[in-house]
């Protein structure tokens, strides 16, 4: 009689404790110290793909693509400043410091920009020559470091951004590991070379919402009321910051969401802080609106903005422009296939390198070592950028004109439905087939 | 800004912020020219307001008689800047170059993120002194707060009087001489021996602030950063 042999139960991996988490426990024992990396959050969140636009049809009427005018201008800066910025594209760059990225990055990205008529922005780490050269409208942060900070640069600059918070990491401050202070960056930081630099989380010299309208005073005269100035904020409790910032005196406000990137800080605190960018724009939009304020002091929303559909998804939910930062690396040549050895090398692959603080960059953006520097050509990245940037604007003329709109600041959330009950709620838009907007009744 | 706003005494312009504003007064001094000495400036009739003095740029004396609020002095380069009263919040924040002599007492955040140039309070500093400096000499002949030089990268802050709590907390590489008792140390910070380039160096600073002679620096401790946390080590942990 042959023996009946019993079946193995197949080997079942859990959901819970899946291949990554395991391999971070391990990683966290052995090291003794928490992930830092560089980048937005990569884990799955409700976002513009979750959003479609309806197009017009016998209710609405569209406009000829190839023909009828389209504009894509926007002024920023219009409450206050005697000098608003006028860009002729709904598209920034996003703040990226000198440090984090290379000088030959920071000016390949004011070279793109400018190119685009749009305006670029410079970071934790001071404004570098080769930026304000080749920016033909530059903001300069005001950050709770004043790494950098001067009279006369100040006075240089086109827009003033006090930043409060970043979507990566609300709450958080900059970090710049060692390996990418160089002589350069640190005499402008004037810190130690090659210490691990942590920047203040908080303003030095104010606290809440009622110092910093004396903050943004002081700084109206300092430049004789001449500049806009924004107020960055991590996306966390949108409604009330973007209310504050506004009682505070901001001229434009930059919302950033969980998917924006950072120049380096902790895993834990870019995947579980804050709240993604569709989430953000409707509150944000909703707290201009109760003060009437909305397009009198402007809107700018980043994180995640990858093409034309979530520019005009963005601008539909009520933003005046976008930023992007993450892409406009990506345009000038971040996490090239081309690279793929080197990735290799350092133990990731193209698409998902993100340890930007150690400085060894295959792609020579990131990075402060002048030899990997040498690998990005400003003209031809600039050039990249600007090619970028003008495909975004085409895409987002693009689904204006489909959906009637002779200005892209026309799209409105009407022209939108979700695919999801989650982005249904969370934009405020019908669930795509039905009227139905949760937390309100169906029509 | 009226005509009558600006009244002349002797050399002195006048600048009345009765009859004026903060705003006209901050216009006049920044179309004063940079690059050569100008006749002095006196800003009268203060009620607490706020950015008085803000952004000058100009080779001068000013004097602010009375109380200013917040902001007074921001980002100064070359002026002499006295004032003759308290100041609120953050007075002489970003100073680049230059010197503002506060008389009476100066509120939290003095000479935060300073750059350059020199602070003298005659009277006590709050919280926050020097908090972020970057090469400003603070000198305090009163007590200061908590937290005073908190992240202080450069720069010199002397105290004749009591330290708060967690001076010096994430201190870099700024000098700290204090004379009375210090409350307690931030992290990473530190007391070191005073050597002789020390009192040579705390000397100058006094002397500098028309202080000579007035206080002993075999009194004062010398405090720093013992430097453990410029880079994150896993043993440091217990120190945050």
């Amino acid at each position: 009689m042959s023996e009946t042999i019993l079946p193995h139960t197949p080997p079942r991996m859990s959901a819970t404790f899946d291949d990554y988490s395991l391999a971070e426990i391990r990683r966290a024992a052995t090291s003794g110290i928490y992930d830092i990396r560089g980048g937005g959050a990569k884990r799955k969140v409700p976002s513009f793909d979750d959003l479609l636009f309806l197009g017009a049809s016998m209710s609405r009427y569209p406009l000829e693509g190839y023909r009828e005018k389209c504009d894509t201008s926007v002024v920023l800066g219009t409450r206050f400043a005697k000098n608003p910025i006028e860009l002729k594209i709904p598209i920034t760059i996003a703040g990226m410091s000198f440090g984090a990225l290379s000088a030959t990055a920071k000016e390949a990205l004011g070279r793109g920009a400018s190119a685009m008529g749009t305006s670029t922005t410079t970071g934790d780490g001071g404004m570098t020559p080769e930026e304000r050269g080749q920016s033909t409208t530059l903001v300069y942060q005001y950050l709770p470091s004043r790494y950098g900070m001067n009279l006369h640069d100040l006075k240089k600059a086109d827009a003033i951004e006090i930043v409060v918070g970043q979507g990566a990491k609300p709450g958080g401050g900059g970090m710049l590991l060692g390996q990418k202070i160089t002589d350069r960056v640190a005499q402008m930081r004037t810190l130690p070379k090659g210490i691990d630099q942590r920047s203040a989380c908080r303003h030095p010299d104010w606290t809440g919402a009622d110092d910093l309208e004396l903050k943004i005073q002081e700084l109206r005269e300092i430049t004789d009321w001449e500049k806009p100035i924004y107020l960055k904020v991590g996306a966390s409790r949108p409604y009330y910051d973007v209310a504050l910032a506004v009682k505070s005196g901001a001229d434009v406000v930059v919302l950033d969401g969980m998917q924006g990137g950072t120049a380096a800080t902790q895993d834990v605190f870019i995947e579980h802080i804050g709240i993604p960018t569709l989430a953000a724009i409707r509150p944000a939009v909703q707290a201009l609106q109760d003060l009437g304020m909305h397009r009198k002091v402007q809107l700018i929303v980043s994180g995640g903005i990858r093409n034309g559909a979530d520019v005009a998804k963005a601008l539909a939910l009520g933003a005046d422009a976008v930023a992007i930062g993450t892409a406009a690396m990506v345009a000038l040549g971040d996490n090239d296939p081309k690279w793929e050895d080197e990735y290799q090398k350092l133990g990731t692959t193209a698409g998902a390198y993100d340890d930007w603080q150690d400085g060894r960059d295959p792609a020579g953006i990131s990075t402060q070592d002048p030899d990997l520097m040498k690998r990005l050509d400003p003209v031809q990245g600039g050039r990249r950028l600007a090619n970028y940037l003008s495909v975004l604007t085409l895409e987002t003329q693009t689904i204006a004109r489909a959906c009637g709109h002779n200005h892209v600041h026309n799209l409105e959330p009407e022209d939108l439905v979700a695919l999801t009950v989650e982005a249904a709620a969370m934009a405020q838009v019908p669930l795509a087939g039905t009227g139905w907007i949760p937390g309100k009744s169906a029509m | 800004m009226t005509t009558n706003t600006l009244q002349k005494a002797g050399n002195e312009t006048v600048f009345d912020l009765s009859r004026s504003s903060v705003r006209d007064l901050n216009a006049y001094l920044h179309e004063l020219p940079a690059n050569r000495p100008c006749d002095p400036v006196r800003v009268t009739h203060l009620t607490g307001d706020h950015s008085v003095v803000a952004g000058l740029d100009a080779d001068l004396d000013i004097q602010v008689d009375g109380h200013v609020g917040y902001f007074c002095g921001g980002m100064l380069r070359q002026a002499r800047l006295t004032i003759n009263g308290n100041a609120g919040q953050g007075v002489g924040s970003n100073i680049e170059s230059g010197q503002i002599h506060v008389r009476g007492d100066a509120s939290q955040s003095a000479g935060a993120t300073g750059r350059g140039g020199r602070l003298v309070i005659d009277g006590n500093a709050s919280a926050r002194c020097g908090i972020s400096l970057k090469g400003t000499d603070i000198i305090v002949k009163g007590n200061i707060g908590h937290l005073s030089a908190f992240m202080a990268q450069s720069g010199r802050l002397v105290v004749f009087g009591d330290a708060g709590d967690s001076l010096g907390d994430s201190l870099y590489e700024a000098h700290i001489y204090v004379r009375g008792s210090v409350a307690s140390l931030g992290a990473d910070c530190i007391a070191k021996k005073m050597r002789d380039e020390h009192r040579k160096e705390l000397a100058e600073l006094l002397e500098a602030a028309g202080e000579a002679g007035k206080v002993d620096v075999n009194d004062f401790t010398r405090y720093g950063s013992a430097r453990q946390l410029y880079n994150f080590k896993v043993d440091n942990i217990g120190a945050y």
